[in-house]
C-alpha cells in the first residue's frame, strides 16, 4: 500500500520527493488542488469514499496517515 | 465630498465602530480602533521619506494575515495605491512586476525580507520589526489628502499578459465608489456583516471585502491560505464567527458541495453569497441552494479592467442541473456594449463584451500597447473621445434578454478561479526557460486540465519539466500533461494548427 501511495502522489507532484518530506502540508507539498485529486485518486485505487470530514491535515501529513485514513474505510 | 476610500473609515467607521472588531486573523481579533492606528503609523512613517507622488505603489509581500490590511489602508492613508504580491509565486515573475511597476517602498516580514532584497533595491518595511512607537504625523497625512483626487490610483492588481510578463492593472478610487453605489442599492448589505475572506489578496474580491470593511464597518474573517486544502475547517470557521457574507470563486464551493460538507455545519447566518471568477456548475450551485434555502446567490461576472463586476445575476428562479446560469444584466451606471467588430451584435446573436463606464481600469501600467489594444475609442461613438473596454469574453442575450457568456475568443483562460494567458506559459517554457523549441499549451474544459504538447528531438520528463517550469511560474500555471511529439502540425501560413492539436488531444 505505502508502494502505491507514493506512486499516486509522484504522479500529481512529479517534481517533488515525498519521501523527503515528514509533513506534506506544512511543507507545502500538497495545496487544495492536489488534495482533491489525491483524495479522487485514493478513492478510486481502493474503492472507497473518504468523507469530507475526514479531508482534515493529520489525516494527509505523512504517509502513514494516509494509510491509516485509508485502513479505516477498508 | 470624498476622494479616497479610507474617508469613508475615517470620517464615519472609525468614530462609530472604534471597539468593534475590524479584522479575525487566525485566533485574533483586532478592533478598528487598532487597524487604523496600525495603518496611521505605517504610512507617517512612508511620509517621511518625503515620496512626492501618487502613482506609485506601496508594495505588499505578505501572506494573507491582518499585516496586508493595515499595510493597505497604510498606502490609502498615504495617497498611494497598494499593490499586493503573490508569496507563492517564483522571485522571478515577482522581480518582472517590480521592474514594471517600481514600487515606492515594500511591505513584507522577516520571512521574505531577504528574498525581496535579492530583486528590489528601493524602501523596504519589515512589520514584524516595525516601530509603532513613532508618531502619527497627521498633519502630513491631512496634506496628502487635501490634493487627493478621486482617479488617483487605489490600488494595482496583476493578471496573467501573453508577452510573458503579467499586466498591471490601475484601479482609481473613483471606479471603486462607483461600484460600492451600485453594490448597496442593489444588495442587502447592512452595518453588522461578518465576511468569510477567503480570496487571495492579490485577487480584486478582497479589495471589494476591504471596501465594506472601510465604508460599512464590516468584520473581516481572514480565512488563511492554506486553510482551502481542508474545506470542512473552513465550513468550521465560517460556522464559528457566523458569517453572513461570502464572495468566492466557484472551485472551492464546488469541492464543499462535491465532498457533501453543507449539511455538517449550521450556515443559516450566510444571508448573501457572490461568486464570480469562473462558470459556476449548476449541478453543484443547486446543492448549494437545497442546503441554505434562505440565502441569496448572486453570479457575478466581470474582468478586473473594468473594477470588479459589471454584470450580476440574482438566482431567483430554479435551474436544471445541466442549464447554465446567466451572467444577467448590467450593473448601474454600467453599460454593456454586444459587439460585432464594430456594429452592434443583432438581437441573440454572439457578439463581444465591451464596456462603457466610470468602472474602467485607468490601463495597464507602464504598457500602452496592451492598454491601447483592449481600451479603445467606442467605435458607435464618431463624436468625441470615449473610451470602451473590449473583453474578449463572447456572450449573447436569451430569450428573457438575460447575458449569457458563451467563450473566449483568444486563449485565454479560467482554471481553478485564477485568470492565466496561455501565451504567457507558452512564451516562458519557449522564449525565457527555453526547454524545447515549440510548445502549443491547451485547456481542457472537461477535465480541468492544462496540457503541453512540446516539438523536441527527444522525450522531456514530467518531473523535469514542472521542475524547470516551478521556477518561474506559479503552480496553477504549471501543465499537468505532456504530449511529446516530433513536429508540430502547421496550417498553410506556417502557424502551429492550435485547432488540429486541440482535435487530436484533447477531442475538441
Amino acid at each position: 500500500m505505502r508502494e502505491k501511495i507514493l506512486e499516486i502522489l509522484q504522479d500529481l507532484r512529479p517534481e517533488l520527493d515525498f519521501t523527503e518530506s515528514t509533513d506534506f502540508i506544512e511543507d507545502g507539498y500538497l495545496d487544495s488542488f492536489d488534495m482533491v485529486a489525491l483524495v479522487s485518486a485514493i478513492d478510486k485505487e481502493y474503492g472507497i469514499s473518504i468523507l469530507g470530514e475526514d479531508i482534515v491535515p493529520e489525516n494527509f501529513s505523512n504517509i502513514e496517515s494516509i494509510i491509516k485514513i485509508i485502513n479505516k474505510y477498508l | 465630498m470624498i476622494t479616497n476610500l479610507v474617508e469613508y473609515f475615517e470620517n464615519n467607521v472609525v468614530k462609530n465602530n472604534s471597539s468593534k472588531i475590524a479584522v479575525v486573523d487566525r485566533d485574533k481579533q483586532y478592533s478598528f480602533a487598532y487597524i487604523e492606528e496600525h495603518a496611521k503609523k505605517i504610512a507617517s512613517y512612508i511620509l517621511s521619506f518625503n515620496i512626492d507622488t501618487y502613482n506609485k505603489p506601496v508594495g505588499v509581500f505578505l501572506e494573507k494575515s491582518v499585516d496586508v490590511v493595515i499595510s493597505n489602508i497604510a498606502a490609502m492613508y498615504s495617497c498611494m495605491p497598494y499593490m499586493n504580491m503573490d508569496i507563492k509565486t517564483p522571485l522571478m515573475r515577482i522581480s518582472n512586476i517590480i521592474e514594471q511597476v517600481d514600487p515606492v517602498v515594500i511591505i513584507t516580514n522577516s520571512k521574505y525580507e531577504s528574498k525581496i532584497k535579492e530583486i528590489y533595491n528601493g524602501n523596504i518595511i519589515n512589520i514584524e520589526n516595525f516601530d509603532y512607537k513613532i508618531e502619527i504625523d497627521n498633519q502630513k497625512i491631512q496634506a496628502r489628502q487635501k490634493m487627493h483626487i478621486d482617479t488617483n490610483p487605489l490600488c494595482i492588481i496583476n493578471t496573467s499578459g501573453s508577452t510573458g510578463v503579467p499586466k498591471s492593472v490601475v484601479l482609481n478610487h473613483k471606479s471603486f465608489f462607483d461600484f460600492m453605489d451600485w453594490a448597496f442599492e442593489t444588495m442587502p448589505f447592512t452595518e453588522n456583516e461578518v465576511i468569510g475572506s477567503l480570496s487571495p489578496v492579490v485577487f480584486d474580491i478582497y479589495s471589494f471585502e476591504l471596501c465594506l470593511m472601510l465604508s460599512k464597518a464590516s468584520t473581516i474573517v481572514l480565512i488563511p491560505d492554506g486553510l482551502s486544502t481542508f474545506p470542512i475547517k473552513i465550513l468550521n470557521l465560517l460556522e464559528k464567527n457566523k458569517t453572513t457574507f461570502l464572495f468566492w470563486v466557484p472551485t472551492i464551493m464546488v469541492n464543499m458541495a462535491n465532498m457533501d460538507l453543507l449539511n455538517k455545519v449550521d450556515l443559516s447566518s450566510i444571508k448573501l453569497i457572490w461568486f464570480a471568477g469562473e462558470v459556476f456548475p449548476t449541478k453543484q450551485l443547486n446543492i448549494w441552494r437545497r442546503e441554505l434555502p434562505y440565502t441569496m446567490f448572486v453570479n457575478m461576472y466581470g474582468p478586473i479592467e473594468i473594477t470588479l463586476d459589471c454584470t450580476y445575476f440574482i438566482v431567483d428562479r430554479d435551474f436544471a442541473d445541466d442549464e447554465p446560469l446567466p451572467i444577467g444584466y448590467p450593473c448601474r451606471n454600467t453599460d454593456i456594449l454586444i459587439l460585432d467588430g464594430d456594429q452592434l451584435s443583432k438581437d441573440g446573436e454572439d457578439g463581444e463584451l465591451c464596456v462603457r463606464g466610470t468602472s474602467l481600469a485607468m490601463g495597464y501600467y507602464n504598457n500602452p500597447e496592451k492598454t491601447q489594444a483592449a481600451f479603445v475609442q467606442n467605435p458607435l461613438n464618431l463624436y468625441y473621445p470615449e473610451l470602451i473596454y473590449r473583453t474578449g469574453d463572447i456572450v449573447c442575450k436569451n430569450s428573457c434578454g438575460e447575458i449569457m457568456f458563451k467563450g473566449r475568443k483568444d486563449t485565454l483562460i479560467k482554471h481553478l478561479g485564477y485568470r492565466i494567458e496561455l501565451g504567457e506559459i507558452e512564451h516562458i517554457i519557449v522564449s525565457v526557460l527555453k526547454i524545447v523549441d515549440n510548445v502549443c499549451v491547451m485547456y481542457d474544459k472537461n477535465k480541468k486540465e492544462i496540457i503541453c504538447v512540446y516539438e523536441n528531438d527527444t522525450e522531456i520528463s514530467m518531473a523535469d519539466f514542472r521542475k524547470k517550469i516551478g521556477n518561474a511560474l506559479p503552480k496553477y500555471m504549471m501543465p499537468t500533461g505532456y504530449i511529446h511529439i516530433l513536429e508540430m502540425p502547421r496550417n498553410t501560413n506556417g502557424k502551429i494548427d492550435r485547432n488540429a492539436l486541440k482535435l487530436q488531444y484533447i477531442g475538441e
